[in-house]
């Protein structure tokens, strides 16, 4: 199919520069184990007293950490401010802050040998500057992945299978029926300009659910009362912004896993709700056949994880549970509703 | 087959889990009607619907859908193959690379879903020709285990689920499978069992094999003239206790975790 040949991937070098996120989780403990290892190493060139190292070692937490965690938690509050700056003005701010921090926190914590203030100034500086410098590497560096994730989600989301049982369905009743032809016809429409669009930036969850159910209609098509579905929504979550097409291939699954294989009524539920700073997405199917361990299946679970650790980094997770009768998958991920 | 019979028309028994795909085939058949008289002996949702029609109603031919629940298009043509003057069977399927490379290799006849009317009149065209593929082919297409033994009474075809035979054991020249009900025998050899239902039953005799969950226990048991002792399987809802051999006992008792 034509969808696999998207020539746009070029152009994707050339974003913007941008900051880290100061309120993520993973660019959090990324910064502190960095500084650390830094601060660490310092004090084992400047060893020259294998005796002295533990009590060097405890001088330098003094001296490091209290700035340290002052610095990360302003960036962490500034994070709004920062996010709209550009890429250079960016970087003049954040290395005010750090600046003044280490002025600031040095009086605070030694304030009578005052003389010794260029030195705590100049390390603190150099650290950031390092610390944004490998931030921004691995950003460039994972550009292309993101472009590399976004083709693996093209070419594993249609089955073939659907795609050309669903036509078969629309014909089926084309005659009996021209009113549901067409709206599976509309259906399949939406679904595919769903799936050519540009993947890359977060769209809303109701924007997911409102696709979903488009889909479970043209399923409904072809399968009639087989498909049941509960679905569980909380208004309070559908503003949250979350990776296109995370919903869509995972009800799928459900579907071709735990309704087509059997031939009685089952029962796909959707499970969306809002826990204070995150959203949980949970997905469940009736367990038909004991051998689910199907590779298509496991490919998609594996796209939809590696695009929401592009997406979120640690701060969302995706796990799988199965027990006597049903077989399930959760998705648990910040709640943000801007981007 | 008499010259009259060719002009007759053939009776069409069409098989697939989505009514909208029946309808499909039925609208398409009606189309062709003019060059291919054909009449719906029946449609089924399934493997085991379309055997049950097969016994009350005459077919000439089987179109069937590959994937289906309950039991799918290759095992029903297996099922079929079985009988001595049974239906042509065609295979329709919407998308599946495995089974498709599959039926080219064989040579086995497909019409790929949506069906076109020109194609489905050349199938009809030389259906009375088409037999079943050879149980060989279907064993090796067939992405799945069979999910029924079929017997062969009297020209019917009867069914037995896999999951209710308890044992199975080689006599002469058939193999008696045991329900909890009654005795069935089967056209078919213990190695060919053995092989196809690794994870289900297990070898405990030259002559024997047992369904792995109709294993209530093991037991020392005094038989025959010798009066030496040896390994039994008591079995789980029947009197009967089956020899377990020398030769199988270190693997069967591996197996059984005893």
């Amino acid at each position: 199919m034509s969808i696999k040949q998207n020539p746009r991937l070029a152009g994707w070098g050339q974003r913007p520069a941008q900051l880290p996120d100061f309120r993520n989780l993973g660019v959090v403990l990324r910064t502190l184990l960095l500084v650390n290892a830094f601060a660490i190493a310092a004090v084992f060139v400047r060893n020259t007293d294998l005796s002295l190292l533990v009590g060097e070692v405890l001088e330098m937490a003094v001296n490091v950490e209290f700035p340290l965690i002052l610095n990360v938690a302003s960036l962490f509050l500034m994070q709004t401010l920062l996010r709209r700056l550009p890429f250079g003005a960016g970087v003049a701010t954040v290395l005010a802050v750090v600046a003044t921090i280490a002025l600031v926190s040095r009086s605070l914590l030694s304030p009578i040998e005052t003389g010794g203030l260029l030195r705590p100034l100049l390390w603190s500086l150099t650290t950031a500057g390092c610390v944004l410098t490998y931030f921004h590497q691995r950003d460039s560096a994972r550009a292309p992945a993101l472009a590399e994730a976004r083709l693996l989600a093209l070419t594993a989301r249609i089955r073939p299978h659907f795609l050309f049982n669903s036509l078969n369905g629309v014909l089926g009743v084309l005659r009996s029926n021209p009113r549901r032809a067409e709206e599976g016809l509309e259906e399949l429409a939406d679904l595919f300009r769903a799936l050519m669009q540009d993947n890359r930036e977060l769209v809303p969850l109701t924007d997911e659910i409102a696709l979903c159910e488009r889909y479970l209609n043209l399923e409904r098509l072809r399968l009639g009362e087989r498909l049941q579905v509960a679905w569980q929504r909380d208004p309070q979550a559908e503003a949250a912004l979350v990776p296109p097409l995370m919903l869509q291939p995972l009800i799928e699954n459900a579907v071709y896993h735990g309704i087509e294989p059997g031939a009685g009524p089952g029962t796909v539920s959707i499970t969306i709700e809002r826990r204070g700073p995150e959203v949980i997405i949970a997905i469940a199917n009736p367990l038909l056949d004991a051998v689910s361990h199907h590779p298509g299946n496991r490919m998609a679970l594996d796209n939809i994880r590696e695009r929401l650790m592009l997406f979120y980094d640690l701060e969302a997770t995706l796990d799988t549970e199965r027990d006597a009768d049903a077989y399930r998958v959760r998705i648990r991920l910040p709640f943000r509703s801007e981007r | 087959m008499s010259d009259t019979a060719d002009f007759a028309p053939l009776a069409v028994l069409i098989v697939d889990d989505e009514a909208p795909a029946r309808e499909r085939l039925r609208d398409v058949l009606g189309d062709i009607a003019d060059t291919q008289p054909t009449r719906i002996a029946g449609t089924a949702a399934n493997g085991v619907e379309a055997l049950a029609l097969l016994e009350h109603e005459t077919v000439d031919l089987i179109l069937t859908d590959i994937r289906m629940p309950v039991m799918d298009g290759v095992e029903l043509a297996r099922h079929v193959g079985r009988l001595e003057r049974g239906p042509a069977v065609i295979f329709t399927t919407a998308y599946d690379e495995y089974a498709v490379r599959a039926f080219e290799l064989a040579a086995v006849d497909y019409l790929l879903k949506p069906v076109r009317a020109a194609r489905l009149a050349e199938a009809l065209a030389k259906a009375r020709r088409i037999r079943p593929p050879a149980d060989e082919i279907l064993r090796q297409m067939a992405p799945t285990r069979r999910s029924h033994f079929s017997i062969n009474e009297r020209g019917r075809i009867l069914l037995v689920p896999v999951g209710e035979v308890l044992y199975l054991k080689a006599e002469q020249k058939y193999v008696v499978a045991r329900s909890r009900e009654r005795e069935f025998l089967l056209d078919e050899s213990l190695v060919q069992l053995e092989e196809e239902f690794p994870e289900r039953f297990l070898r405990i005799h030259r002559n024997c094999l047992i369904a792995r969950n109709a294993v209530k226990g093991v037991a020392r048991a005094t038989t025959g003239m010798d009066g030496e002792s040896h390994w039994v399987i008591i079995v789980d809802g029947l009197a009967e206790q089956l020899p377990v051999s020398r030769r199988q006992w270190p693997a069967v008792k591996e197996a059984l975790g005893v």
